[in-house]
This record gives structure tokens, sequence and C-alpha cells, in this order.
């Protein structure tokens, strides 16, 4: 698509995060939703394209009094968000719609009115059913983190790199109110938190909360109407793999990463050098790894080293803040985790670049926000600028 | 509580049976000659239809591994391994690693693993152990 014909105007997340026990799913949308058109002056009639994943498009709409000319329902997991991104820019272009509105909630910890959600897998027929449920994985902490033994012997990494990517985060996450961990924690403590899958302890998970976000688009020319500062679309890609982390093409590297990063760049048409903030999806500690290397920021074998060496880091008693700031709201190991993480992602992009988060990396003007979606199955990359047309 | 057991599929009824009889069974492309797993009575890297089922070896290596510490219900109650292997004749399988300890120290990646049936009334599974234990 054409370079930053299509911005988003508003973003928002749910009031709440973390734990909200007295909002059912469907709800933490519609919160999500009626901040994200506050923040953009708008009304629910105002909007004519809907996107949402685990709740369906269709019960979105009729929740929120809209009656859409554009709909999509696309569900590949966490970074569904993304992909929704892209088609809403494409239907934008196309003149499928003008004002698309796209919505994630989840109530991941209370599970208030939580029937639905992204369900990888299947039942017993299914292939993930008949040739990886027999052998006991416990949902992602057991699944998501199989590749990692071959990744660390392949990449000479050890599982302090694994460790370090954790505390680092967490530094970010102490400047952030937001964030549900907040206290500094050191690689020592990452090693000897409970095991859950070896060698991944609990703290090299994913929090499990409750939030939602939503995000609305335009047309670039409609943008400068808005109230906000407009963030402008400049680069998307996406691709699938596999629903079976087993039958990963290379268990060093993600076939749908590489392929949707590569998309994205190439449209965006900068190098990797001209990003300022970068927000890679971490449902586990070796997702920034593999993110570093698969959209070619790190070399094979260099990203743990890069963020050992406080590339990715805040500024602290350790140094200035490094070159490329990386899940600077604390990402989904200390700052939120409903299921489908990849809204937060793009909405702490989307914060960066307005220069309202937390956390600001000075001067921020290209982000880039790279999800994931079901384990390794999927990935979707949103590239931001806040420089206009 | 009963082990979590796959329900067969026409695609996939071969398989199963292949499994009950003690014979690991992969596919082959006739064409392009690649190998694949999981079933489908089509190649997935030419498209072609023209593939066959054959015996493979039941050889391989532990390609990668976790060692569960939150066992499902249906697996006991001691940590144990989920683990993908490397077959001979290059599919990736997931397995268990059975009848060795189920500790880093045991479970060493690239060593030689081979497979053993265990039955589980009406499917029986194909596990693996250490070559030669």
């Amino acid at each position: 698509m054409k370079q930053k014909t299509v911005a988003a105007v508003g973003a928002a997340e749910t009031t709440e995060l973390g734990r909200i026990p007295n909002m059912s799913v469907i709800q933490l949308h519609a919160d999500a939703a009626l901040n994200a058109l506050a923040d953009c002056g708008l009304k629910p009639s105002d909007i004519d394209g809907v996107a949402t994943a685990g709740l369906g498009p269709t019960e979105l709409a009729y929740y929120l009094g809209i009656t859409p000319t554009w709909a999509d329902g696309t569900s590949v997991g966490g970074c569904s968000f993304m992909l929704h991104v892209r088609h809403a820019a494409a239907a934008i272009n196309e003149g499928l719609c003008k004002t698309v509105l796209i919505t994630h909630g989840e109530s991941g910890r209370s599970r208030v009115g939580a029937g639905g959600g992204f369900r990888g897998g299947g039942g017993g027929a299914s292939l993930p059913g008949q040739f990886e449920a027999p052998y006991g994985p416990v949902g992602p902490p057991s699944m998501f983190t199989i590749p990692v033994m071959r990744y660390l012997k392949t990449r000479g990494y050890t599982v302090e790199d694994l460790a370090n990517v954790c505390v680092i985060q967490r530094e970010w996450a102490a400047r952030n109110p937001r964030a549900s961990m907040r206290d500094p924690i050191t690689v020592d403590d990452v090693l000897n938190a409970r095991m859950i899958a070896y060698p991944f302890t609990l703290l090299m998970c994913c929090l499990v909360t409750d939030g939602g976000g939503a995000i609305v688009l335009t047309s670039a020319e409609r943008a400068k109407d808005f109230p906000t500062k407009p963030v402008y679309i400049i680069g998307t890609g996406e691709s699938v793999e596999t629903p079976m982390v087993s039958q990963m093409e290379d268990f060093n590297s993600s076939k749908a990463f590489r392929v949707s990063g590569k998309k994205a760049f190439d449209e965006a048409g900068i190098s990797r050098a001209d990003v300022d903030h970068l927000m890679i999806y971490d449902a586990f500690a070796h997702l920034p790894l593999y993110g570093l290397e698969d959209l070619g920021f790190c070399k094979p074998g260099e990203a743990a080293g890069f963020i050992r060496e406080r590339n990715t880091a805040p500024a602290s008693s350790l140094g200035n803040i490094g070159k490329l700031p990386l899940n600077t709201n604390g990402g989904g190991l200390s700052y939120m985790h409903s299921g489908m993480y990849g809204m937060y992602a793009m909405q702490e992009s989307l914060r960066q670049l307005r220069g309202v988060a937390a956390a600001q990396v000075p001067g921020a003007k290209i982000s880039v926000s790279h999800g994931v979606g079901g384990m390794f199955g999927a990935s979707g990359t949103v590239i931001w600028s806040n420089e206009a047309p | 509580m009963d082990r979590v057991l796959p329900e067969p599929t026409p695609e996939t009824q071969h398989f199963w049976d292949g499994c009950k009889a003690g014979e690991l069974l992969l596919q082959r492309c006739t064409d392009c000659t690649k190998s694949y797993f999981p079933p489908r009575p089509f190649c997935p890297k030419c498209g072609s239809r023209k593939v066959e089922v054959y015996q493979a070896s039941g050889k391989g290596v532990l390609w990668s591994y976790v060692i569960n510490h939150r066992p499902r219900p249906d697996m006991g109650t001691e940590p144990h391994s989920i683990a993908v292997v490397k077959l001979e004749e290059g599919p990736q399988m997931m397995t268990n690693i059975v009848g060795c300890p189920q500790t880093p120290e045991a479970l060493q990646l690239d060593m030689p693993v081979q497979v053993k049936f265990e039955d589980f009334g009406r499917i029986t599974l194909p596990l693996f152990t250490p070559a030669g234990a």
C-alpha cells in the first residue's frame, strides 16, 4: 500500500488494566472502544468499519450500535490486530469504508464472560489434537517454549540470556504506573523463580491479566481534521506458518516473522537504523530474541548480546537510553498480557509517537509494532510514523 | 484420568493403524521424493497427489524439548518431557522421551532416539527412548 495514506487518529486502552472482575469480555471491548472514540471526538455512529478478534465483528458492531459497510474478523491469535490494521488500511484506500474501529478485550485473569478468545488447535481430530495434544502440553508455557533448547544451542545463548530479557523489560515497566509488575528483578530472581517448563521459569512467562484496547483509523486526508496527533502507517506485513509449533520449518527462526517483517520494511522503504522504537510481542522471554533477528535488527547469534549490552534498555545508573528502546511499556512479561497482546504493543507504539508514553523515548518518529499469533503460527507487522506526508 | 488421545480422520487413520501394529508410517511424494508428516494425501512441498505410505526406521535424534513441571492430570504427577524428535527420514514429530530420567542431564540435544510404541487402548502412541536403552 502507499505510505501515509491512512492514519491512527484514536487510540486507547480500557480505563483499568490488570484485574477487572466487574467487566465481561464484550464490555472490555466496548470500554476500550468508547475511550478510543472519545480520544478522537467520535461517536459509534461515525464508524463505518469494524474489525476484531476473539469476539466476532457482528457482536462488536451490534453491541456498540454500529452499522458497518466493512467488517473483518481475522483471528490468527495475538497479532490479529496488526492484520486488522493492514486490512483496514487497504479497505480505506479502496473506499470500502472511511473510519475503522479495531478493538480487543479479554478477561484473561478474571474469566468474566470469556466464552470467546483465540482457541488454537481445535478438538482431538484437528492436526494439533492428533499430533501434539497427546504428549501433554498445557497451553503456551509448555508449547511455545518447545523450540528454545534447540535455539539456545544453535545460537550459543544461555538461560541467563533469556532471563536478561525479563530483567531489562522490568526496568521499563518500573517507569510505567499502569504496568502490573514494577519491582526490579535480577537474573538470579528470574532463574530461581518457580520452574514452569524447563528451561522456562515463571518470570520468563507472560502475565495473565484483564484488559482491552482500541484503535480508530481513517484516511490521512481526513486525519488532519481530528483533534489528536495523527500517526501514519508507512508499512505493513503479515504471514502464517503452522498451527503446530513442532512443525516449524526452522526452530531457530520464525518464517512468519521473516515474511511479515520484510514485507513491512520493503513497503516502508526504511532501513533498520531508521527505527526509533520497537515493540516485539513477548509472550515468553525468547520472543524478543527471535524478533530482533528475524526482523533484521540483529544478525543471528547477536540478539542476546545486543540486549545484554543495554541497546534496548532505558536510561539508568548503568548508562544512557539504548539506541533501540524495546517493549517500553514493560511488555507482556511485565506490563499486561490478556491473551492476545498485540493490541497493547500497538498502543505503546502510538503513545510513543504521540509523545505521551509513560517512559517516553525522546523524539521518537518511527515505531515498529511486531506481533506473533498462536505459537509462531502467525505474524503481523505495522510500521508507524508521526511525520506528516 | 485417561490419557488425552487423538481422534483419527480419514487422512490419518493409516498412521494410527500403523502405530497399533508397531510400525511408524510416514508418507513421501513419488514426484519430488520428499518425506513429510503429519499425514495428508498430497505432498505439501509440490502439491502432487502421487504419494505413498512407507515404514520409517523409527530412528531419529532429540531435536528440542521442555520438561513440563505442571503435568496435565492425564500425564501423572511428575515433571515430564514434551519433545520434538527429528526423524532419520527428515520430518519432525512431537512426542515424549521415556525410559530415562526426565532431567536436562539425561535429555541431551542430538542424542539418538528410537521409537517405542505405548498402548493406550483404542490408540497406540509413538513415544521415543534413548537409542540402545
